[in-house]
């Protein structure tokens, strides 16, 4: 399964990104829970897993050796199922919870050797943190919300409430700074959460879960927000989440975790397409490969063609020698005409009519880089397959009724086959 | 084989002579504090002319309950009957003990109570000391209080104060400790320090509980201030305690009543000073 260019993925890692220093690096973090961490990773080292390691001594190994770097300006996605350590790593990245060991270097400084006041400095300007559960001060308004971490700053009340009222405005809640949080619904919640977040222009956002709470269709709205204004603010985003579909949309990078270690790092499209192994393979067999796969993916190669100058006969041949009952129609430049019908051919050379009287014209066509659901309802409408055709009408490929139950198929199995 | 009687009683008899003996200056400052202050409370609600202070009252109730019309009118009619019964200054001294009881009591509990829900072992130390003062009959109080106190208003207070301190502790150490921890996380997050915390965060959403437990501190303070009468302690208790002796059950009721009403006001101001916060979720 090849996906190169594939629309869902216009989002390609920043390529000046690549040449600066990373924001967050993360190099070999652990985290045990449980009194006795040393005896776990003595059994972990030993090749134990997490499971063995926790009837064994009772410790719970969450995070196990987990390393990578997040560069400016990424959104960089932990996934993985609940319990895989996505959030106890995300918490470890500004000390909610303390790593066992390892380092974490946030612009170059290691902030797991802090004192708590260098903490707290870090804490409030470089980082900013969004919950699942919204996690708003139920006693104040929105705005008094908003600016909490400015408060906690010590920002004058004159400076800290516009520059409150500025973030509502941003993330659409403008009107909203006086209601108090429990009038409001989950996403507006959630949107106070996120300007609460942005209102200490932090440079980095970890994101836990942050959008799980939600409704689907609120949910999508707020990816495609938080998209919107990643593009204006360039902030550097950590974003856990369990759904792929989200990981896929919003992840500049995706990092797969399993049972406390990193199992896989990568653009979604290497996740997709190259998964290192058949934990991962599994993960993403869960993708609803109708939005994933496009036509190039399923599209069958316009084997034979007939030239439009060429006659009747040929055609016929070609037909009877693949054994197909219609045939693709291209000019000389290859580009794209339309296709003939067996019974029809057989009868201009009865006829003796030229191949040009009989092409049909009205064959759906579709781009090569078009999804899956857009070509499904092309195919059901249409009794002929869905040519594919490039920007300058040459024919790419064609797509069967059958070919596209076949990918989906092929997904299908590979599903069940793991489940 | 009989094991021979273990001398509890004696221990403690002794140690209430050695404190009596060894710490009188102290216990003398303390009571005449209390004295000054209970006394103090008592002039002023006395100072006011009875028809001004029910009106401040029903005003009080009036904007604590949101305008609640029905419980202001009820209100002014109980403290209108208690000064037709004639037991105006009686139940104005009640009150003094029990606003001055309450107000140590909590000034004692809340920190405490705070302090206990961050510290673990203090918690647990705390724990028996609570399930003690709270089993433990509230007549035994009063031996002690009135060995080192005497009789009067002050081992009143004393007494008082043990017996309706624990529930505002437990529930002020409860409600911070149910904080939900997402909220804790946030104020970390967002880089306070622990006194900020407890500030912005801990103290404001635990309120309602710690109200729960001021509510109940000032309750048991009033049923605490009617058996202390037994040591001297004046008010309505007194009054209720000379029914009985004269098997006088109109003098009794009408103390009782009293005290009745006194309990519903003290209850309604104090359920209402917060208002009801609707859940974030």
């Amino acid at each position: 399964m090849k996906l190169e260019g594939s629309v869902i993925f216009e989002k390609l890692p920043r390529e000046d990104s690549r040449s600066l220093q990373p924001i967050i690096s993360v190099e070999g973090l652990t985290r045990v829970f449980g009194q006795d961490p040393q005896k776990a990773l003595e059994l972990r080292n030993a090749g134990c897993s997490k499971e063995e390691i926790y009837e064994e001594t009772g410790e719970t190994l969450a995070l196990y050796n987990v390393s990578f770097e997040v560069m400016p300006g990424e959104i960089f996605v932990l996934m993985g199922l609940s319990g895989s350590g996505k959030s106890t790593l995300l918490r470890c990245i500004n000390r909610l919870i303390e790593p066992t060991g390892g380092r974490i270097l946030i612009d170059g400084e290691d902030i797991i050797g802090m004192s708590q006041d260098e903490l707290r400095a870090v804490r409030r300007r470089k980082l900013g943190m969004i919950f699942q559960s919204f996690a708003l001060l139920p006693h104040q308004t929105v705005l008094d919300n908003v600016v909490f971490g400015l408060e906690v700053q010590g920002i004058p009340e004159d400076e800290r409430y516009p520059r409150g009222e500025e973030v509502l405005r941003m993330v659409g809640l403008g009107n909203y700074g006086t209601s108090m949080p429990s009038h409001l619904s989950g996403g507006m919640k959630q949107r106070v959460g996120l300007a609460r977040a942005l209102a200490n222009d932090p440079e980095i956002l970890l994101m836990d879960e942050a959008f799980s709470a939600l409704d689907p269709l609120i949910r999508r709205e707020m990816q495609d927000e938080l998209l919107n204004l990643q593009q204006r603010l360039n902030k550097t985003i950590i974003f856990v989440t369990h759904d792929l579909d989200e990981a896929l949309k919003l992840g500049d990078r995706i990092a797969l975790m399993r049972d406390g270690e990193i199992v896989q790092v990568g653009t979604p499209e290497e996740i997709l397409t190259n998964p290192e192994n058949a934990y991962v393979e599994r993960f993403v067999a869960g993708v609803d490969m109708t939005k994933v796969l496009s036509a190039q993916d399923v599209m069958r190669r316009p084997e034979p063609v007939v030239r439009c100058a060429a006659g009747p006969r040929v055609a016929l041949h070609l037909m009877e020698e693949h054994d197909i009952e219609s045939v693709f129609v291209v000019s000389r430049e290859r580009r794209f005409r339309g296709l003939v019908t067996l019974d029809d051919t057989l009868e201009a050379v009865r006829a003796g009519r030229e191949l040009e009287e009989i092409i049909i014209t009205d064959v759906p066509t579709t781009a090569p880089d078009a999804s899956l659901t857009d070509i499904i309802s092309l195919a059901v409408e249409s009794p002929y397959p869905v040519a594919v055709v490039d920007d300058g009408n040459r024919l790419q490929g064609f797509i069967s009724r059958g070919s596209i139950l076949g990918a989906l198929a092929r997904n299908g199995e590979k599903t069940r086959a793991t489940a | 084989m009989q094991l021979p009687r273990l001398p509890l009683g004696d221990a403690v008899e002794a140690l209430v002579d050695w404190i009596e003996d060894y710490c009188s200056g102290l216990l003398d400052a303390i009571s005449a504090g209390l004295q000054f202050l209970v006394d103090g409370l008592q002039n002023i609600l006395l100072f006011v002319p009875a028809p001004v202070l029910i009106l401040l009252i029903t005003v009080l109730v009036w904007f604590v309950t949101r305008r609640d019309t029905r419980l202001a009118a009820i209100t002014a009619l109980g403290l209108l009957l208690i000064w037709n019964l004639e037991l105006w200054d009686l139940s104005m001294l009640t009150l003094a003990l029990v606003i001055t009881s309450t107000v140590l009591a909590l000034a004692i509990a809340i920190p405490l109570g705070i302090a206990s829900a961050r510290s673990e072992p203090l918690n647990a130390a705390l724990r028996p000391v609570l399930d003690f003062m709270q089993t433990m009959p509230s007549f035994v109080y009063l031996i002690p209080a009135v060995i080192f106190f005497g009789l009067g208003s002050v081992p009143a207070i004393i007494a008082t104060v043990i017996f309706a301190m624990p529930p505002a502790l437990r529930l002020t150490n409860l409600g911070i400790r149910q904080v939900p921890a997402e909220l804790i996380e946030v104020a970390d997050a967002f880089g306070t320090t622990p006194r900020q915390k407890l500030i912005k965060v801990q103290l404001p959403v635990a309120l309602p509980t710690i109200m729960a437990g001021v509510n109940q501190c000032i309750m048991l303070a009033l049923s605490m201030t009617v058996i202390a009468s037994m040591i001297g302690a004046g008010g309505l208790g007194y009054q209720v305690l000379v029914g009985i002796q004269r098997v006088d059950i109109g003098m009794g009721f009408e103390a009782g009543l009293a005290i009745v009403i006194i309990a519903v006001i003290l209850d309604r101001i104090t359920q209402n000073v917060v208002p009801p916060q609707q859940e974030d979720r």
